[in-house]
């Protein structure tokens, strides 16, 4: 059985690799939990949890020692040594960033997966912990800037006079944007959010906020689900937006980050200058550089007109339990992609995108970079792909051609016309009778509510018991055959119509219209 | 006929004024039921023109057969056969389950059916003093009577067997199964052919086996989720049956209820086959599978699961609710948890309705029946057309036993097997949630791409005892 190893984080971490409810969970998958002593301490899971959950609880050396390792944040020089060869270890790993990591990974006879590195594809979601992640940083920077804000977030009116609401400017509707838009405006202030992805717009304003367009001819439209750089009308157009918003706004949350580059500067320190004083800045790019001109990582700056610039990284770290349990749960479903079987056995495959996107090195090997993936996140993109298939696509119900139609209906008229032609007497009228009746039967019947096509049915199937006239025509005939015949046929008929009558009746008595619940 | 009373006033004349009357309230009685309102009294009409109708035909009989031997034989088994057969009907209609439904009605299909070939037998065997032309016409009656009968009825035997799981629900293939109902229909023209110039009983005997085979053939090669098209095909049989049998006995009131009943059957199974974006002769033929199912081996992902109590929150939460039901919550009989979430819900002010596609169900209207049996309110009872505006911008859709219907490859995939068929977009919604026995394919045997969407969840297990966990988490 494979032995999973929970360890604690270094520094000012308060997050862990997995709670207790998710310890249960990878029992479930079949594995072995140990968990370090005290790891889950900073983001109140105490050992007590986790041993009751399920794990054993052990020093560092043997955590380390187990065959899969989860983690947060990326192994030192000297951690990576502690891994036993042929173990996996599973983390936030940044490859991308730290190319000296991948290396110092390959140099071991290990098996690295990044999970931050998981593609943007729906299928993969459930593990996406960059999203995770950016949804409690995004909600936390709002907290953060509240707390450093010294007035209420919505407008009151009140007997010691009328508050008006604060206006908060987010910068780039990703994740982590909508996350705050979304905490922005549930403690009632006015946002407003940017973004130059025209197609957000719509979630933008589903959870509260005002999408401001830059207006300029371009369209930017993102193959793999994160957004690009964008044209330099475009940044022209943006800054005037901003340096416009900076001077009305009170606080200002800006998260644009473009993968593999610094973040791009959005607010310049005269925009800076131009705010009102009391007025904060949260820059979650801080640690890519910063949008923000003056913000610092990880720290909190004030300007000289009294600006609170926030730069702080480690915003999901400050809310550890919530945290942890995301991550928790996004390392679990990795983890259960990983244990088809549920056996307890971790197996990579390559042909799955996922599996092999995460993995950075494989046994010693480096797998890094991975083939792009492409995911169909944009709209123009969809469309082209769609009128593809669907011209590709074999028409599958196609009907009779018009001309056939036209051909069966004048058929039919004119069987219909030769019938009645040589028809002897009676016939015709039967069929004038019978006309009538069908054209008359169709238009009541379109008018029948759909609810009550049932009881339509059964009223039907009542009436159609009228055959019993027929038979009671035949009942008093003088062939005994056919007097035995005809009774059989009265009674099935008499089934029909006293069943069918009782049986509708008996089902409109139920439908009854909602008046108590409604008065 | 007996002609044996002269005078204006005769009991010809009388019968024949009543029959006019009671087309009439059969007419008004399907009118009636255009309304909920106004349904029930158009059960009365009904009644009513029933009442008269067999007043008239059984006065015609007395002044025809009164005082004879045979006519008062004929008199007690009358009243004994109609005693029995009411007796029979409305025991059977106090006791059925609404889950039951379906079978009844086709079972009561089947009677009308079997009645019809009885009167064509009757025909045969009692051939009236006519001219040589008419002659041919009363043989071609009584053959065409009989045939569409003997369908009907067997027909109605084999879905009544489907419907109540007597007989596996999966479709009869047969090998060259069209060839076989084509091959039937010309044979049966053939066989009216050689009967009008030489009507012997054994052709009758041939056709009427002839045509009970082709009803069991047809009805046996349509699978169990056709049979809300197929009992509606057969409740306009039993019309057309009705209306041959009028044409025999030169009776006019059989044929215009004939007409009436198999216009009705005609028109649902067309609303029913609009539903499912098939023709008519495609769900006649039989076969949903005999088209291949799509190449394209797509990738769905995983789905999520969702516990009960998750769900009892996600509702708490909610501002607005649809629910969308189908076969499963009628199999699980979940309609009375169902109606008391439902009643729950609404009282803490959520808006909760219900979407109905006109294919969910084993009967048209079948849905509407169980939930009213429920007492659920039918104002939130909705059809699919009225709903789909407004899911996008629901809070929940519960998806109980529902599966094609709420397919969005209908609406987004070309080349699926049941594109183009209108569905309810539950997706559109901001969450939904899908009970369900396990991940099997609907009854058309496409994947379902709506299980694995982001904003879809699994409740597994049986409809009914899930809602009542949901009500328990409440």
């Amino acid at each position: 059985m494979t032995r999973i190893g929970i360890v604690a984080e270094l520094g000012h971490e308060t997050r862990v690799a997995a709670t207790p409810t998710t310890v249960k969970q990878l029992l479930g998958l079949g594995y072995e939990v140990v968990v370090e002593k005290g790891a889950g301490e900073s983001a109140s899971f105490r050992d007590e949890a986790y041993a009751e959950a399920g794990a054993v609880i052990v020093g560092a050396d043997d955590a380390w020692g187990s065959e899969v390792v989860l983690r947060i944040n990326q192994p030192t020089e000297e951690e990576i040594g502690r891994l036993a060869d042929g173990a996996t270890l599973i983390g936030s790993l940044s490859p991308g960033l730290r190319p000296e990591l991948v290396e110092a990974l390959a140099a071991r006879p290990i098996t690295a997966l990044a999970l931050d590195a998981v593609p943007r594809i729906s299928r993969a979601q459930s593990m996406d912990v960059l999203s995770s992640m950016a949804n409690i940083a995004g909600y936390r920077a709002v907290i953060e800037a509240a707390h450093e804000f010294g007035r209420f977030f919505t407008g009151q009116v009140t007997a010691a006079g009328k508050v008006p609401p604060a206006k908060v400017l987010v910068a780039g509707a990703g994740v982590a944007g909508l996350a705050a838009i979304g905490a922005a405006s549930s403690l009632g202030a006015i946002v407003r959010a940017t973004d130059p992805r025209p197609e957000v717009a719509d979630q933008v304003k589903s959870i509260g906020g005002t999408y401001l367009k830059v207006e300029v001819a371009e369209q930017m439209q993102s193959s793999d689900g994160y957004a690009k750089a964008t044209s330099e009308a475009y940044n022209a157009r943006a800054a005037e937006i901003y340096t416009e918003q900076a001077r009305d706004v009170d606080i200002i949350i800006t998260t644009a980050l473009i993968p593999g580059r610094p973040a791009p500067k959005l607010l310049t320190a005269e925009d800076v200058a131009g705010m009102r004083a009391g007025s904060v800045i949260v820059d979650m790019a801080a640690g890519q550089g910063g949008n923000v001109e003056g913000s610092v990582a990880g720290q909190r700056v004030v300007t000289d007109n009294g600006v609170v610039i926030l730069g702080y990284t480690d915003l999901p770290a400050r809310l550890p339990a919530q945290a942890s349990q995301l991550y928790g749960t996004n390392m679990l479903n990795l983890l259960k992609l990983l244990t088809k079987d549920k056996d307890g056995v971790l197996r990579i495959d390559f042909d799955d995108v996922v599996q092999r996107s995460v993995t950075v090195v494989r046994d010693g090997e480096k797998t890094w970079p991975p083939p792009p993936v492409q995911v169909s996140a944009a709209p123009v993109g969809k469309t082209e792909t769609g009128t593809a298939v669907e011209s590709t696509a074999p028409k599958k119900k196609q009907g009779l051609s018009a001309a056939v139609k036209a051909g069966i209906f004048a058929t039919g008229i004119a069987v219909l016309f030769w019938i009645n032609a040589v028809a002897p007497a009676p016939l015709p009228q039967h069929f004038t009778v019978l006309m009538l009746s069908i054209v008359v039967g169709f238009y009541v019947i379109g008018k029948v509510h759909h609810a009550l096509h049932t009881p339509l049915m059964s009223v039907t199937n009542a009436i159609s018991g009228i055959i019993v006239v027929g038979a009671l025509l035949q009942v008093t005939s003088e062939n005994p055959v056919m007097q035995v015949l005809a009774a059989v046929s009265v009674l099935l008929a008499s089934i029909n119509i006293f069943g069918g009558f009782a049986v509708t009746r008996r089902m409109l008595a139920m439908f009854s219209r909602g008046e108590k619940t409604r008065s | 006929m007996s002609e044996n009373v002269s005078g204006p006033l005769t009991a010809e004349s009388i019968a024949g004024a009543a029959y006019i009357v009671a087309a009439l309230l059969f007419i008004l009685s399907l009118a009636g039921l255009s309304r909920h309102e106004k349904a029930r009294s158009g059960v009365i009409y009904g009644i009513t023109g029933m009442v008269i109708a067999l007043a008239a035909t059984t006065w015609l009989t007395l002044q025809g057969a009164w005082g004879t031997g045979h006519g008062l034989t004929g008199l007690a088994l009358l009243a004994g056969a109609v005693l029995v057969g009411g007796a029979i009907g409305l025991w059977r209609a106090r006791v059925v389950e609404m889950t039951g439904m379906p079978e009844l009605i086709a079972l009561l299909h089947s009677f009308v059916g079997l009645a019809a070939v009885l009167v064509g037998w009757n025909g045969h065997l009692e051939v009236p003093a006519l001219s040589a032309d008419l002659m041919a016409v009363h043989h071609a009656e009584v053959f065409i009577g009989v045939f569409i009968g003997a369908v009907t009825f067997t027909g109605s035997i084999v879905a009544f067997l489907k419907l109540s799981a007597r007989m596996k629900s999966s479709p009869l293939t047969l090998p060259g199964k069209n060839a076989i109902n084509l091959g039937a229909l010309a044979a049966f023209i053939a066989l009216t052919v050689w009967y009008v110039n030489d009507s012997q009983l054994w052709l009758l005997i041939i056709v009427t086996v002839l045509a009970l085979g082709l009803g069991w053939h047809l009805v046996a090669s349509i699978g169990g989720g056709d049979m809300p098209v197929v009992v509606s095909m057969l409740n306009s049989y039993s019309g057309w049956a009705a209306a041959a049998a009028g044409f025999l006995l030169n009776n006019d009131l059989l044929i215009i209820t004939g007409a009436l009943v198999g216009s009705s059957g005609a028109y649902l199974s067309y609303i029913m086959c609009k539903a499912m974006n098939r023709s008519f002769i495609s769900v006649i033929a039989g076969g949903f599978g005999i088209a291949a199912p799509s190449g394209a081996d797509t990738e769905y992902g995983e789905h999520r699961e969702i516990t009960a109590q998750a769900t009892a929150e996600m509702l708490s939460n909610a501002t607005s609710v649809v629910i969308t039901p189908g076969y499963g919550m009628a199999v699980a009989q979940a309609q009375y948890p169902v109606a008391e979430l439902v009643h729950q819900l609404r009282e803490r002010g959520v808006n909760v309705r219900f979407g109905i596609h006109p294919v969910a169900g084993r009967l048209p209207g079948h849905m509407n029946v169980l939930l009213a049996e429920a007492k659920v309110p039918y104002d939130i009872v909705l059809e699919m057309d009225e709903i789909n505006e407004d899911l996008d911008g629901t809070s929940v859709v519960l998806v109980i036993g529902a599966n094609d219907t709420v397919n969005p490859s209908a609406a987004e995939d070309p080349s699926s097997p049941i594109a183009g068929m209108p569905v309810l977009r539950v997706w559109e919604a901001d969450n939904v949630v899908v009970f369900k026995r396990s991940m099997a394919a609907g009854y058309a045997g496409v994947q379902n791409p709506l299980f694995f969407r982001e904003n879809s969840q699994m409740l597994f297990g049986d409809a009914k005892q899930r809602v009542e966990d949901i009500l328990r988490a409440f």
